[in-house]
């Protein structure tokens, strides 16, 4: 069964990347997404599988599969499963430290800013929780301080809204925020990929070491780990992956923790074979929650972001209340 | 051969001198167990003797090594560490518990080496976790936990175990069980220094007795020699009777 979870999460994730160019404000058939794949078909459908709806896809998958990596490896880290991205306020002080870009104009002088700026202040704020998680084996504090990162990151995305010079900058802000993959092309798609490829490679190669973590950072660096090589590799790996995550599709929340948390009884509760099967899984949830914002009829488009949320939250709330105390 | 030698370590922290210029060694066939009150500077000697922590003054070698600079890969082959607090993170089956033990010879969970599935399996066998070693760690109760952090010591296959405290919250049979553990690491070969708090227990089953008190080490030989009622007046303040390796503590000073 185990050794059936990678193949299977992969199989249902080519389903459902094919289902979401099927499915949309004008469906497609089956044959016509395969022809329009294969490069034949008529212009109009390879215009919309190649340019709009593929793409869109991938990078939902692609940012739900940096999340939910970077989730498992700092959950591993933290020795605890409410660790994510999102709710260690790392995605918010991202996405805030690219609306400065933003606002200041600084995207315009060169693109490569805004996924620099992004990868700093996902890295700044996993660093700082890595610190305090040093200083503290305590929950409760780590928590708090993602808490008190998001909310300042907040309060300083508000201000920078508050001054918007006009509408236009204030709707591209408001998508920082809520998070969206809508109208993403395969060049936004390769221009993320060295940072989620980079972030993803250091994950997987440190990963030895999160099993290792399952002891205590006593006893695991009794067994022979590099305590601070590991902290720097995990920190600087899921700030790389959620900062290239975060400029591909702004702020999206707790996927990084409901997918690990799925995963985890089927490969032992070990963090270092957790990784995989979790971003994998990740990916799949935010191709199917795309599709499901694609396919929702409102006026204006919901927001990827908004959906995760109303989601994951509760999918945390529960894994927080079901906590099991852990042993001494 | 493997040594573990601290030779006069000094560790001050905030001005408080945790241990002072303490020296002692451990050779592989002895069973050593360090003895002193609580806030004696019993676990700040171990960490510092083993580099985990910086001492302020003195060095200390672990096969002829300095601590200090040794990786902690090289450390962890060389000598098992078990820490007093040992929390688990995560409900890991026993053989995976066990297997972290491996960790310093490049194991990966779910990816065992011939050797490393060997080492787990003869360490599961010998801590008499055969039968356990499918279930979740958490579980478990508190003696079956011991033993679980033994059988990782002991799949380390490292020639020196030092633990901080393994007996404490254990009752009577689990304590005596672990001592038989440790007793059979070193007959056959092992060196071990173990942290005690139980003067009978630490008698009856060491070679030698390494009595610590104020971050100095008051006294370094056999039970025959350091077990005596002045001794356990000084070092830990109570008024005891000794009959042989006996200790009948009658009441506090």
């Amino acid at each position: 069964m185990t050794r059936l979870l990678t193949p299977g999460l992969l199989l249902a994730s080519a389903l459902a990347l094919f289902a979401a160019c099927l499915l949309g404000s004008t469906p497609l058939e089956a044959s016509r997404v395969v022809a329009a794949l294969a490069g034949g078909a008529d212009v109009g459908d390879r215009i919309v599988v190649w340019s709009i709806r593929l793409p869109r896809a991938l990078t939902a998958f692609c940012v739900g599969a940096a999340l939910g990596l970077s989730g498992a490896a700092l959950q591993g880290l933290l020795r605890n499963p409410l660790a994510e991205p999102g709710v260690l306020g790392v995605s918010a002080t991202a996405s805030m430290t690219a609306t400065f870009a933003l606002y200041y104009g600084l995207v315009a002088i060169n693109p490569w800013v805004l996924p620099v700026a992004a990868i700093s202040g996902a890295v700044l704020a996993t660093a700082l929780i890595a610190l305090a998680a040093v200083r503290t084996t305590s929950v409760v504090t780590l928590i708090l301080i993602g808490v008190g990162l998001a909310s300042f990151a907040g309060a300083m995305m508000s201000l920078l809204m508050n001054l918007a010079p006009n509408p236009f900058s204030l709707s591209d802000m408001i998508n920082w925020m809520l998070g969206s993959v809508a109208n993403r092309s395969f060049d936004d798609l390769l221009f993320a990929a060295p940072f989620l490829a980079a972030g993803c490679a250091i994950l997987f190669a440190s990963r030895r070491g999160l099993s290792a973590l399952t002891l205590g950072d006593e006893a695991a660096s009794g067994v022979g780990l590099n305590l601070r090589r590991q902290r720097v590799l995990v920190v600087l790996g899921a700030g790389l992956a959620t900062g290239g995550a975060v400029a591909l599709a702004g702020a999206i929340g707790f996927v990084g923790i409901v997918a690990p948390h799925i995963v985890r009884p089927w490969v032992g509760h070990d963090p270092a074979r957790s990784l995989l099967p979790s971003a994998i899984l990740a990916g799949l949830i935010l191709v199917v929650a795309d599709i499901g914002v694609r396919l929702t009829p409102t006026d204006s488009e919901l927001k990827l972001g908004v959906v995760a949320a109303l989601v994951g939250a509760p999918a945390f709330v529960w894994i927080a209340m079901r906590r099991r105390t852990v042993v001494d | 051969m493997t040594e573990l030698a601290a030779n006069t370590l000094t560790v001050v922290r905030d001005g408080a001198i945790l241990v002072d210029g303490a020296s002692f060694r451990l050779r592989a066939g002895e069973f050593v167990a360090l003895l002193g009150p609580n806030g004696a500077g019993k676990t700040t000697l171990l960490r510092a003797a083993l580099g985990l922590a910086p001492p302020t003054r003195g060095t200390a070698t672990l096969g002829g090594e300095d601590t200090q600079t040794l990786t902690p890969r090289v450390r962890a082959r060389r000598a098992s560490y078990l820490p007093q607090r040992r929390p688990l993170a995560w409900p890991s089956p026993v053989r995976d518990v066990v297997a972290l033990g491996r960790f310093s010879h490049g194991a990966a969970l779910g990816r065992l080496g011939d050797a490393d599935q060997r080492a787990v399996a003869s360490a599961l066998e010998s801590c008499d976790l055969a039968a356990l070693a499918d279930r979740s760690a958490d579980t478990l109760s508190g003696g079956e936990l011991a033993r679980v952090h033994f059988a990782r010591a002991f799949a380390a296959e490292a020639p020196l175990l030092i633990a901080d405290e393994p007996v404490a919250a254990l009752d009577p049979r689990h304590q005596h069980r672990i001592m038989e553990l440790v007793r059979s690491f070193v007959d056959t070969g092992g060196g071990a220094l173990i942290v005690l708090h139980d003067v009978s227990l630490a008698a009856r089953f060491a070679d030698r007795l390494l009595w610590m008190l104020d971050g100095r080490i008051v006294a370094d030989g056999t039970p025959a020699e350091t077990l005596t009622a002045e001794r356990l007046a000084d070092v830990y303040g109570v008024r005891a009777g000794i009959d042989g390796l006996n200790v009948q503590v009658e009441g506090a000073l």
